[in-house]
């Protein structure tokens, strides 16, 4: 059965508080901490884009997978923040790895589950046969406008999976797939920053295609949530996936694991992915784990993963996803973040 | 004259934030289920209360668009606006229109859509209802017109915070009992003091939300009525209508609303009662403090002493002037063209004995107050169980 054969995750050191970003807008910090459920959010350096992070997390996969990187067939990046609009992604991800020229690559865009589609299009490849092993990120340095709601969780980070057949740590058992056309979030070409429809980005939006999505999976498996360890849901902010999971019928206990984002923002493309590495830190063999990815415009993508006795062997080959996030942090003033961010300029 | 009664209501089934529900399927679905109450198998005319579809969701010429898909074609369909005042102004049209002897069968409705655009589109939606260019375009907005208004009122009567914030809870309250409502549950007044500061002194609890939704009711002559209605019939007692300064600053007094105590002025002339005659009241409550304001203007309270009313019990279910039964703009929601017209429905249901958990007890003479902007206009009805 194929499956996760290593996985790795990436989050930048740098964090900037909701009180730091609500002083600068004469906002109210406590009603937005309350409202968002977030704390702070993480900042990528001024070095740091989605390539970068994205090499750093598929290292600790490939370490975790110890495989030889010329074996990988297809690297997918997952991101609404490609740094470049025409030049890939994966070309340099996989050239800064050591996987090219025989190898594949795609950028995949789909809001924040784009990380996802990576993931799912990275295991049908392998399922087919068609390549050995194939890498998928989920990554980005994500936008928020200044003095938007979206500026106060909008992060960095990246999740990176290797599938392949053998030496499984995490077999796929199901995935599924729930999409429409709901524009509730969107950026077009030469924009900054995305434009969202407020409050129309909840029930109509997320919860509609995430619980769309993970009663699918539940029914096509014939699993409910008593059958999992974990689950993770697309988390934009501290509440949504709480209130999903309550929906569905998860404890609060199954998803804490894997809710980053009270510490970490949303890290959009890699959000619901890096919870997974989370889980597949402190999982034991046997665990079940649901995720739900969720991208605005819209659409989510389900997996039913089962954790196998290798998982033992291999997660403390890397860094833990904990340990990225709540240890060696430097919190950012506002203008420091703004000029990290290339909100100000240096004159020339 | 001929006398006019009420013999059918409807709201769409739920009030709120709306997504997969047009303007006009808001409105069609209370407009056919006012048509069913009432069991009338025609209408005269009809009324389309609506304060800002053109910057809702830029549709205008409501008139006939309701008309069309309510399937009344060719009947005269006409949209009346009178910013958030737009129903109860609708309903004071449908009332003339019937009490004139022009037509027998009408039926007026409010709607507004307003979820379709986001917060700050809905906020400067709504700023048209004051005086644009003196107000608006100066950067003032309603909650920042009723913070003043609450400031002066604070000031010269010792109102308070925690009073502005027992208004809020009474009418959730009220609300928590309306299934129909919006926001159908209980709040306290550590939450109302404890929620985000708008404008100061308002808190966002003390505020009434953005809501999609629609009302409609039937009107026909009371003998008529008398004769085919299937419901207990309510009667129109007093209909009145005053206009007041638009732009706050014009105002004699910023801490009373003049237009609502003229038009109560005259309705409780034409129903040949005083305010200690009413029973059970809707009221405009867009703010906490308009309330209370429109409490001492309606001669329920003294003035200055609108601060009290809910803080002693007087206004809530069980006291002696049960005041927005329904759950008010506050908890029921405030869908503008929709409010004065949903404010009969429920006086409607309490005279009618039909208002369930929130019924008061032997009901049978109600009001309606209902307001545009800061009091520019008012509206008041007196209802009477026939």
């Amino acid at each position: 059965m194929a499956g996760i054969i290593g996985y790795g995750a990436y989050i930048p050191r740098n964090r900037i508080r909701v009180e730091e970003i609500a002083k600068i807008w004469g906002a109210d910090a406590p009603s937005y901490k309350r409202g968002l459920g977030l704390e702070e959010k993480s900042v990528p350096s001024p070095d740091q884009d989605t390539i970068t992070m994205a090499v750093e997390a598929a290292k600790k996969a490939i370490r975790r997978a110890a495989i030889d990187p010329r074996e990988i067939g297809a690297v997918y990046v997952g991101s609404e923040s490609h740094p470049y609009a025409v030049k890939p992604s994966g070309t340099v991800l996989a050239e800064a790895i050591g996987a090219t020229p025989e190898v594949h690559s795609a950028s995949f865009e789909f809001a924040c589950k784009a990380g996802s589609e990576a993931m799912f299009v990275c295991l049908c490849q392998v399922e087919s046969g068609r390549i050995r092993y194939g890498l998928a990120v989920g990554a980005d340095t994500s936008q928020g406008a200044p003095g938007d709601a979206l500026e106060y969780s909008a992060a960095a980070g990246a999740a990176a999976f290797l599938f392949g057949r053998d030496n499984t740590i995490a077999d796929v058992n199901e995935t599924y797939a729930y999409m429409t056309d709901t524009p509730d979030f969107w950026r077009r070409e030469y924009q900054h920053y995305p434009r969202h429809a407020g409050r129309f980005t909840g029930e109509p939006a997320y919860f509609k295609h995430v619980l769309g999505a993970a009663r699918g999976i539940l029914s096509k498996t014939g699993m409910g949530p008593k059958d999992f360890a974990y689950a993770v849901f697309h988390q934009p902010n501290g509440k949504f996936p709480l209130n999903a999971a309550k929906q569905l019928g998860f404890t609060r206990e199954q998803v804490e694991t894997g809710r980053l984002v009270p510490k970490l923002g949303n890290t959009y493309s890699g959000s619901s992915p890096l919870g997974l590495t989370a889980i597949l830190d402190v999982a034991k063999p046997g665990d079940r784990i649901l995720m739900v990815s969720y991208g605005s415009g819209a659409g989510s993508d389900a997996f039913v993963f089962t954790v196998t006795d290798r998982i033992e062997a291999v997660r403390g080959k890397a860094a833990a996803t904990r340990d990225m996030l709540d240890r060696n942090k430097v919190y950012l003033d506002y203008g420091t973040y703004c000029k990290y961010r290339g909100k100000i300029l240096k004159a020339e | 004259m001929r006398d006019v009664a009420i013999i059918g209501v409807g709201l769409n089934k739920k009030w709120g934030e709306l997504w997969n529900v047009s303007l006009r399927d808001l409105f069609v679905e209370a407009a056919l289920n006012a048509v069913d109450d009432a069991g009338v198998d025609h209408l005269d005319s009809m009324y389309v209360g609506c304060m800002t579809s053109g910057l809702f969701v830029g549709q205008e010429h409501l008139g006939s668009l309701m008309a069309d898909y309510l399937g009344a074609n060719p009947i005269p369909a006409t949209r009346v606006e009178s910013a958030c005042a737009s129903g109860g102004a609708a309903f004071r049209q449908g009332f003339i229109e019937v009490a004139s002897g022009i037509s027998d069968y009408v039926l007026v409705g409010g709607v507004e859509k307003m979820t379709d655009v986001g917060g700050d589109e809905a906020t400067y939606a709504l700023s048209a209802a004051a005086d644009m260019e003196y107000e608006a375009y100066h950067g003032v907005t309603f909650p920042g017109l009723y913070a003043l208004m609450a400031r002066v009122h604070m000031e010269r009567f010792g109102t308070t915070c925690k009073q502005l914030a027992q208004v809020a809870v009474k009418n959730h309250k009220h609300g928590a009992l309306n299934p129909e409502a919006q926001y159908p549950f209980e709040v306290t007044v550590e939450d109302v003091l404890g929620s985000v500061m708008v404008a100061d002194p308002l808190h966002i609890l003390d505020c009434s939300p953005i809501t999609d939704g629609a009302a409609a009711v039937v009107l026909c002559p009371l003998d008529t009525a008398r004769r085919i209605a299937k419901k207990p019939v309510v009667r129109v007692l007093a209909s009145a209508q005053a206009s007041g300064t638009i732009a706050l600053h014009s105002r004699k007094d910023l801490a009373s609303i003049e237009s609502t105590s003229q038009a109560a002025t005259k309705a409780y002339r034409a129903a040949g009662i005083g305010p200690r005659d009413i029973q059970v009241a809707e009221v405009h409550d867009c703010f906490t403090i308009a309330e209370i304001m429109v409490l001492e203007a309606l001669g329920f309270v003294e003035t200055g002493k609108g601060g009290q009313a809910a803080e002693s019990g007087m206004t809530a279910l069980g006291g002696r002037i049960p005041v927005n039964t329904s759950g008010g703009l506050k908890a029921k929601g405030h869908p503008v063209g929709a409010t004065g017209v949903a404010q009969v429905i429920e006086i409607t249901r309490q005279l009618r004995g039909d208002a369930g958990p929130r019924q008061v007890k032997d009901a049978r003479i109600g009001l309606t107050q209902n307001m545009g902007g800061t009091g520019g206009s008012s509206v008041v009805h007196i209802l009477g169980a026939a």
